[in-house]
């Protein structure tokens, strides 16, 4: 699992059947000092996260298992909101 | 998942026996200004996605999840048709790329 921050979400009217009710958003990846790192991707939202959020994502095909489908074409999905993270610096 | 613009078709008559009936799409990678990157990839489009377009593609795995692709040798698939993107943190990375 990583930690990402939504950062915007995406309109798509047409998709695969199975992801018609879920929300894509955009999450940048960010370290535990909240500084990018990468490129933003897009993930299906499953917890109701929003713009500005600090969220945790999973990636690949493990990324279908919170979703109530059986299958769906997802490489990315949002499984929780960050309240606060401990670092010892 | 990441942003691509479809740039073209591919035909092939010699493939795998599975892959009869796929569509193939060349997408080309952009970034949150639609602008080019570099990478270009292949992949099968699952919502009858056209030229000019803008979409998502799922890679790994999980593109092996469609009723079409389920167990056949395919890594990228084209699983949504952007309309809009809505980015109100787009100026929070600018932001922080400048200062980097």
């Amino acid at each position: 699992m990583f930690l990402g921050k939504v950062i915007g979400n995406v309109w798509a009217t047409r998709k695969y059947e199975a992801l018609h009710t879920f929300k894509l958003m955009f999450v940048q990846p960010i370290n535990g000092e909240n500084e990018n790192i990468g490129e933003p991707i897009v993930a299906v939202d499953t917890v109701g996260a929003g713009p500005g959020e600090i969220i945790y994502y999973i990636t690949a095909s493990e990324a279908v298992i919170p979703l109530p489908v059986d299958m769906a074409p997802v490489d990315a999905s949002i499984v929780g909101i960050v309240d606060t993270i401990n670092l010892k610096s | 998942m990441f942003l691509g613009k479809v740039i073209g078709t591919v035909w092939s008559t010699k493939k795998d026996e599975n892959l009869v009936g796929a569509k193939f799409l060349i997408v080309r990678q952009v970034d949150l200004n639609l602008k080019d990157k570099d990478n270009f990839v292949i992949a099968v489009d699952s919502v009858g996605a056209g030229e000019g377009e803008i979409v998502l593609v799922a890679t790994g795995s999980s593109s092996r999840q469609t009723e079409f692709t389920k167990n056949k040798p395919v890594d990228a698939v084209i699983m949504a048709i952007v309309d809009k993107l809505d980015v109100p943190l787009k100026k929070y990375l600018q932001k922080q790329e400048n200062l980097a």
